[in-house]
């Protein structure tokens, strides 16, 4: 399976980062200059009718986004794009790939997505870990702002845009929409309840648009090759290309570009090479810590937004993580569960408790000291905890347990029955 | 007192942002790269810069756990331990070094040297396993690697911070 590279045709060129040169050599700052000239009305129909969704997991429709913040009444106070770098999804790395090879085709798509919301600054929020990613966009910002491509009256058009970065100091919750937004004012990531959704009361109350580094990467490709074409990339009538990727014991872990809506199958051994020698599938989480599990009857799946929401499950970042034979699956949602009870900002008491109680469970389970009980008792928990918090953390965390409750009952049972773990840990 | 290059670093992060409050957590990093960490003494000084009230200040410096607000050692190692890492290599990265150092995580070498902290998943999963060394990235880990990192940074001058 081959395709035409879209978000990676810089990035294939050449190993290394894409500079400004290099970029504007192949298209690069063109569809800036068409957008520009057209009314932001019709720009954000142009991204509305390409099928757009957000990469960060969610899925919703950029245009719709975009198209809520552009009628409110201009009270000549700014409006924010904020560009959400943040990537701390456990098994996600693909934002940094994409940033790291051609940092200008995200600044491109953040100055469209500002030029549709008629926004003046644009924040990246960008994890404090990746300094070498932080320094390659401070060094592509300085190169665009010297070419007028951010700065006052860009091209002559009278609209004007700065772009900031912000470098956060950690924490998983920080990536959350509304957390992020929290972040961004200088207080602690705490997410907020919705409504009032950022659109409306974003960054210091002003309307927002929070959007994925993939999904802004995008949007310059929508304008140079048109909505149609951009909505024919994907299978199953999704659009466009997506950054999948897979971590975990197979041969060659990584991230391609593939069209949207590819299979866990044309990921692991399409393009990973399938599993390491003396390891087998066992399941995969398809898009990062706070998906469902996976199994091999599931390898054909097209991870499409709609096609894994008609089977109940999330597709997530889409950067894969494999669980082999030889790993074993409590173990791995005792991992998971650590990961999150540890990362919740504990503002609600649902998530803030209930995390450290279920990781408390499966760390009973993984020492031997499983009771008859348990598993009932993860099962009350897990789906008690999820829907009762403001944000999502808590209910991305009980996914993958719930859903390896469901297809590893029986290596739960017989962690109780043994009273061990029955796997050699490495 | 705050000294006039982390007061120049602030000012310049302030041009960005639209209030105090939004520079509080460059501000606490710029203290914690000139200082090593956030010291009690550290808020008073960044709470007369900013306006802010120390426990506004220590309330988001507690929150995020990249603002260290004990001492740490000369170089601080964080091991990510989050799930592809795990599968990977299990827990073993953690407890190498931490048997090579002879410390257990969260601690400090007694001659000052490291801190051995864990950390959630760094982006960086195709090179499982991997850790963090005074804010640079290392993936691919094995023991080998390890022995050469750690006595390679014993014996260079130390990197610049945060």
């Amino acid at each position: 399976m081959s395709m035409e590279p879209v978000l990676t045709k810089n990035i294939v060129l050449r190993t290394g980062t894409t500079w400004l040169d290099d970029y504007e050599a192949n298209g690069g700052y063109q569809s800036l200059s068409k957008v520009i000239k057209m009314s932001p009305k019709d720009v954000i129909k142009e991204v509305s009718d390409s099928g757009l969704r957000g990469r960060g997991g969610a899925g919703f429709p950029t245009g719709m986004k975009w198209g809520s913040v552009l009628p409110l009444a201009d009270d000549g106070l700014p409006r924010y794009i904020v560009c959400n770098f943040d990537e701390m999804e456990p098994g996600t790395f693909k934002d940094r790939y994409l940033v790291e090879g051609d940092p200008h085709q995200l600044l491109e798509g953040l100055l469209v997505a500002g030029y549709a919301c008629q926004a003046s600054v644009g924040y990246i929020f960008i994890r404090l870990e990746y300094k070498k990613i932080t320094q390659i966009l401070r060094k592509a910002i300085h190169e665009a702002e010297a070419k007028g491509y951010i700065g006052k009256n860009i091209q002559g058009s009278g609209w004007s845009f700065e772009i900031h970065i912000h470098t956060s100091a950690g924490r998983y919750v920080a990536g959350e929409e509304t957390g992020l937004l929290t972040a961004l004012e200088g207080k602690p990531a705490n997410p907020r309840s919705k409504p009032p959704y950022p659109g409306t009361s974003g960054a210091w109350g002003r309307p927002t648009v929070v959007q994925n580094v993939e999904t802004l990467s995008c949007v310059p490709h929508i304008f140079g090759n048109g909505a149609e074409w951009f909505k024919s990339l994907g299978n199953e009538g999704e659009a466009g290309t997506k950054i999948y990727g897979v971590s975990g014991k197979v041969k060659n872990p990584g991230c391609w570009e593939m069209p949207m809506g590819s299979t866990l199958r044309e990921i692991i051994e399409g393009k990973a090479g399938g599993m390491r020698e003396g390891y087998a599938f066992r399941a995969a989480l398809p898009g990062g810590a706070s998906t469902r599990f996976m199994d091999e009857s599931q390898l054909d799946v097209s991870l499409g937004f709609d096609s894994m929401k008609k089977l109940g499950l999330f597709s997530g970042t889409g950067t894969a993580i494999v669980v082999d034979d030889k790993t074993c699956p409590v173990a791995v949602c005792q991992n998971l569960e650590k990961f999150f009870a540890r990362e919740s900002c504990g503002w609600c008491t649902p998530c803030r408790e209930g995390l450290p109680w279920l990781e408390g469970i499966l760390r009973g389970l993984e020492a031997g000291q499983g009771q008859a009980g348990d598993v009932d008792m993860l099962i009350e928990l897990a789906t008690n905890i999820g829907p009762n918090t403001y944000c999502a953390l808590a209910m991305g965390a009980v996914q993958p347990l719930l859903s390896a409750l469901d297809m590893f009952r029986k290596e739960f049972d017989e962690h109780i029955r043994l009273g061990k773990c029955p796997y050699a840990h490495e | 007192m705050l000294t006039e290059q982390e007061r120049h670093e602030i000012q310049e992060e302030l041009k960005n942002v639209p209030t105090n409050q939004a520079v509080c957590i460059d501000a606490l990093k710029i203290v914690q790269k000139h200082r090593g960490y956030v010291s009690d003494e550290a808020l008073e000084d960044l709470s007369v810069e900013l306006g802010l009230t120390t426990v506004e200040l220590d309330n988001v410096a507690t929150f995020y756990n990249l603002i260290f607000r004990k001492p740490v050692g000369k170089h601080v190692i964080m091991v990510c331990d989050s799930i592809s890492c795990f599968i990977v290599a299990g827990e073993t990265v953690m407890s190498y070094i931490a048997s090579k150092l002879n410390i257990e995580p969260g601690q400090t070498t007694s001659d000052g040297m490291f801190t051995l902290l864990p950390t959630v998943c760094l982006g960086h999963c195709e090179q499982s396993p991997v850790m963090m060394l005074d804010w640079e990235i290392i993936g691919n880990l094995t023991p080998e690697k390890i022995d050469t990192i750690l006595e390679t940074t014993v014996n260079q001058p130390q990197e610049e911070k945060a």
